[in-house]
């Protein structure tokens, strides 16, 4: 397992180079730069040029990646271009609510997913089972936007239990009750993708211990289908369950930046948004290269899981 | 990601197996008598094609998602037929709730909701169809020939997919798009640039299956050239989870680019696409008293998503009987 | 080295012609990759020095334990394995080294016949176009021509002309092999390699396929080198017969006298192993042939055989045997006789 993990870390180096080499060239290939996105106008054109060239932008593009590099080799990850704050202070503000919004998702979700998997494996092939085969496909299948748009009209406009957007009430108290309003609507609209791909995962793996010999021999000698279910199947599938928790990481990763624009959540996602919209180069640098190494580890840790889970596997 | 992957890889060895040497076809076979025995009928055999069709019709909600799909194919391709009004005339009145002349109303700037929803259906079937055309091919290509080649190119091109599947898949199609500019050919070429390492790997796992049985050796030994075995005889064995990830994929394009245009970052005003028809709705008035302009084309987004899905899902199940 | 073994050949090919294909010194090795860069960790020596030749219409058979290398012996002789070492000669051409390209006219002359017959043809392919498709790839008839030949194959092998309209799933595995052997007959071939031909087939159906491969020998001149792990279907159908062990040949010679007197110990132990017929023909004490053969990547030092070899002494342990050079040659210090 060991020379296993060290052959992926060291393979994830190169990847990790060629991806910030990469984003970097797509950045390069964006026509506005960010002095002219920012700055009036009717500048004169010698303000704008010692602009370009404070913030390094007249220099070549070989250049340009080096300086990027070196700093990041020496734990800089440079300033905004639009509001001048260090990078790496602007991802630390913004990394507490995309966690938030996301762990709760996938608790919700896994919440949600886990029993009804069971369920739906257990009254196999049964009028249960299909509905939720259905139910699933829908929970894939709905267009998170839409989604949240149609809670925001149920629970705010129409009801007013919850609030629109944002993370908590302008001006109000705050404190943790508040926090969990704002949070509830924003978490549900992930958690329905969760649950929509996770209940037919949950239930192929259900399905595939309840057909093993050894569950046979356990309803042969009589045991109570219920405890079949629920202390021989349920302890053997919920590993491989578990496992698969790294490969939603990336996805919700992905999923908050449309959620967090319609709730208005101040997170990653929100300032991907802005970043892209500033052309805010070492912001966007930093958090492309931020979301792949979390891509990787997610991977690398689920195919760990993996193994554990399923002792067949054998990784070289 | 990670796991779906996995998942298309079992599906990948069920099929090869199934179509290669499946045990239960094998017993009934040699029950058939032995040598050259005259039991072998005249009529011409069905092939996989029709077996596959005939587990197809099984699944309900495939076969649904199958008449919804064509039904709205049919649509796209005669949209400019269909609609009542021109998607980008202006009226004099603006977002005017749905009258017999507006059966779904108008937009803000006084267009036809239904028109529009109708020339989006074709916007996002050509961008479904496009991207996944554009990326199984090069996807498949690629997989083909690193697992049939191997050595040093399988392990570049290996690192190389690797690479492009670490890239958060969203985050980095926004920033291209902003980059190169939003319109519907950017659109397509970014989703398909992020979207191929998958097929190549899915491809060449079942390559790298297939490359070793015998089938393949004795075309070697025939003298076959190298595009006769990818062709004539590794790939139609290897149709079945490049069809499947294929039926999913157009699914998956078309929610990614109705969420680029949402953010306003795909399709741009005024082209019609149920994301930027969405995207209008982001207000509280349009939300609470305008419901004309933001149901029809999430309802419209929903249903095309799911009738693939369903065809999808029937597809993994007619083509992998195990399951 | 190989000086003895000409001159034994050599005594055999004046009793036929040139051989039609040959192998000198030849070793073909697999790579074994280990660790994080995947370098290359030491060689599986699939075939380690094996010198070999082939005459014109005699059925050479090719007997050894499962993994001993015999079938690499099939696959390089018809260069589908690259060669490490050594030459390959084919018709006095030599071929060791020649590309895929430049082999393509030879494949014409030599063909393999597969031991399963489920994973040996196309299952998408209809019978009529798997049998069509060589004559195609090698242009060797035009569209007429070829349904002709096509039915002609079908008629040689032994199976309906209807066939030709079916999928290979719709046969038994006995008349799935008759297909593979109309496909390798279908460009013509001089020499076939029969690559454990009927071990995936019931012992009923076995005779079946070797008395069509004997009458298709006959008919068409084939030279076949045929392929088994066990003595039963190679006594049946060979003229002579090579022992293989761990990638080398230990012994060779003429049918009958291997069989009746071998020469190697591990022939002896094999054909003790094959279970007799006759009641009074079994033998009161037999040595049992024990434990696992060594691993091809790291082969015993001196004889290859010493670690299981009942009769195994010092030398054996530090010198190894070359393959002497008489007409029913062995590779042994202590030869039988």
């Amino acid at each position: 397992m060991l020379p296993y993990i060290t052959r992926r870390l060291l393979i994830s180096i190169p990847v990790l180079l060629g991806i910030t080499v990469i984003s970097f060239i797509i950045m390069k290939l964006a026509p506005g730069n960010p002095v002219d996105m920012l700055i009036d106008p009717n500048t004169p054109p010698e303000l704008l040029d010692a602009k370009k060239e404070m913030l390094g932008l007249n220099s070549s593009f070989i250049v340009q990646y080096w300086h990027w590099l070196s700093g990041l080799l020496h734990g800089q990850l440079g300033y905004s271009f639009s509001s001048y704050a260090p990078v790496a202070g602007m991802i630390g503000e913004r990394i507490g609510p995309t966690l938030l919004l996301a762990l709760t998702a996938l608790l919700i979700g896994l919440l949600i997913a886990i029993p009804l998997g069971i369920a739906s494996a257990v009254r196999h092939n049964k009028a249960f089972d299909h509905t939720m085969t259905g139910l699933a496909f829908v929970g894939l299948s709905i267009p998170p936007f839409f989604l949240g748009l149609g809670l925001i009209y149920l629970f705010t406009l129409k009801v007013h239990w919850l609030p629109t957007g944002g993370m908590s009430t302008l001006g109000g108290e705050g404190g943790i009750g508040d926090t969990l309003r704002h949070l509830i609507l924003p978490a549900s609209v992930l958690a329905v993708g969760i649950v929509g791909k996770k209940i037919r995962y949950i239930r192929a793996s259900m399905l595939d211990v309840l057909g093993q010999e050894y569950l046979r021999t356990a309803r042969a000698k009589g045991v109570k289908e219920s405890l079949v279910v629920y202390k021989h199947a349920l302890r053997n599938a919920l590993l491989p369950i578990l496992t698969v928790i790294g490969t939603e990481i990336p996805v919700l990763l992905g999923g908050s930046i449309l959620v967090e624009q319609i709730f208005q959540w101040p997170g990653i996602g929100q300032l991907t948004m802005q970043s892209i919209l500033s052309r805010d180069y070492p912001t966007l640098m930093a958090l492309n290269l931020a979301a792949a190494i979390v891509v990787m580890a997610s991977n690398l840790v689920t195919d760990i899981l993996y193994s554990f889970a399923d002792p067949r596997i054998q990784y070289r | 990601m990670r796991v779906s992957e996995l998942e298309l890889q079992d599906a990948a060895a069920g099929l090869l197996e199934s179509s290669s040497s499946g045990a239960l076809l094998r017993q009934q076979t040699d029950s058939r008598g032995t040598g050259a025995s005259n039991d072998i009928e005249t009529s011409p055999s069905a092939g996989l094609f029709r077996q596959v069709a005939g587990r197809f019709v099984k699944h309900r909600l495939a076969v649904i998602g199958l008449v919804v799909t064509s039904l709205l194919i049919v649509i796209g391709i005669l949209a400019p037929l269909l609609t009542p009004h021109s998607p980008y005339a202006v009226t004099a009145s603006f977002s005017a709730a749905p009258s017999g002349d507006h059966w779904l109303g108008t937009d803000q700037v006084g267009r036809d909701v239904l028109s529009r929803l109708i020339a989006a259906s074709r916007v996002s079937l050509i961008v479904g169809f496009s991207t996944v055309g554009l990326y199984i091919t090069f996807g498949t290509l690629v997989g083909l020939i690193s697992a049939y080649v191997g050595g040093w190119l399988d392990m570049i091109v290996m690192r190389v997919t690797d690479m492009f599947m670490a890239f958060p898949f969203l985050m980095v199609i926004l920033v291209v798009v902003s980059a190169l500019g939003a319109s519907l050919n950017t659109i397509i070429i970014v989703l398909a640039l992020f979207s191929w390492p998958a097929v190549a790997r899915l491809v060449r796992s079942s390559i790298l299956s297939l490359k070793q049985l015998d089938y393949i050796k004795a075309g070697r030994a025939l003298g076959y050239s190298a595009p006769r075995i990818w062709f004539r005889h590794l790939l139609p064995n290897a149709l079945g989870p490049i069809i499947v990830n294929a039926t999913f994929g157009i699914a998956s394009a078309i929610m990614s680019e109705a969420g680029l245009s949402f953010l306003g970052m795909g399709v741009q005003p005024p082209a019609a696409s149920w994301g930027n028809m969405l995207s209008d709705a982001q207000s509280l008035t349009v939300l609470t008293d305008q419901p004309w302009l933001w149901v029809p084309a999430g309802t419209m987004l929903l249903i095309t998503v799911l009738a693939i899905n369903f065809v999808g899902d029937g597809l993994r199940d007619a083509l992998d009987p195990k399951r | 080295m190989t000086t003895n073994t000409v001159i034994h050949e050599d005594a055999l090919a004046a009793r036929s012609a040139l051989p039609i294909a040959r192998l000198d010194n030849v070793r073909t090795y697999y790579p074994i990759r280990k660790g994080v860069f995947s370098r290359t960790d030491g060689y599986v020596r699939a075939v380690d020095g094996v010198t070999l030749n082939i005459y014109p219409g005699e059925t050479l058979g090719l007997v050894g334990e499962s993994g001993c290398g015999k079938s690499s012996i099939g696959r390089t002789i018809l260069r589908l394995e690259d060669v490490h070492e050594g030459r390959i000669w084919f018709n006095e051409e030599e071929i060791t080294h020649y590309s895929d390209r430049r082999m393509k006219p030879l494949r014409t002359q030599m063909q393999l016949i597969f031991q399963d017959p489920y994973a040996s043809l196309n299952p998408r392919q209809r019978i009529g176009e798997l049998l069509a498709e060589p004559l195609r790839a090698h242009k060797l008839s035009d569209s007429r021509g070829t349904a002709m030949e096509v039915d002609h194959l079908l008629d040689l092998v032994g199976l309906p002309r209807a066939s030709k309209e079916r999928f290979p799933h719709e046969f038994s595995g006995g008349q799935r092999q008759r297909i593979g052997i109309a496909r390798a007959l279908s460009v013509q071939p001089k020499l076939i390699v029969c690559d454990e031909p009927v071990s995936a087939l019931d012992v009923s159906i076995q005779a079946q396929i070797l008395n069509l491969l004997q009458d298709l020998q006959k008919e068409l001149g084939l030279t076949y080198l045929f392929i088994a792990h066990g003595l039963g279907a190679v006594k049946y159908i060979s003229t002579r017969i090579a022992v293989m062990y761990l990638g080398q040949i230990v012994e060779l010679g003429d049918k009958n006298s291997l069989f009746d007197s071998p020469r190697h110990p591990y022939t002896k132990l094999l054909l003790e192993a094959n279970p007799v017929s006759h009641p009074r023909l079994r033998q009161r004490e037999k040595v049992v042939l024990e434990g696992e053969a060594p691993n091809p990547a790291d082969p015993p030092k001196g004889c290859r055989f010493h670690t299981r070899c009942p009769y195994a002494q010092a030398k054996c342990q530090e010198e190894e045997p070359r393959l002497d050079g008489s007409l029913h040659a062995a590779a042994c210090h202590y030869p039988l006789w």
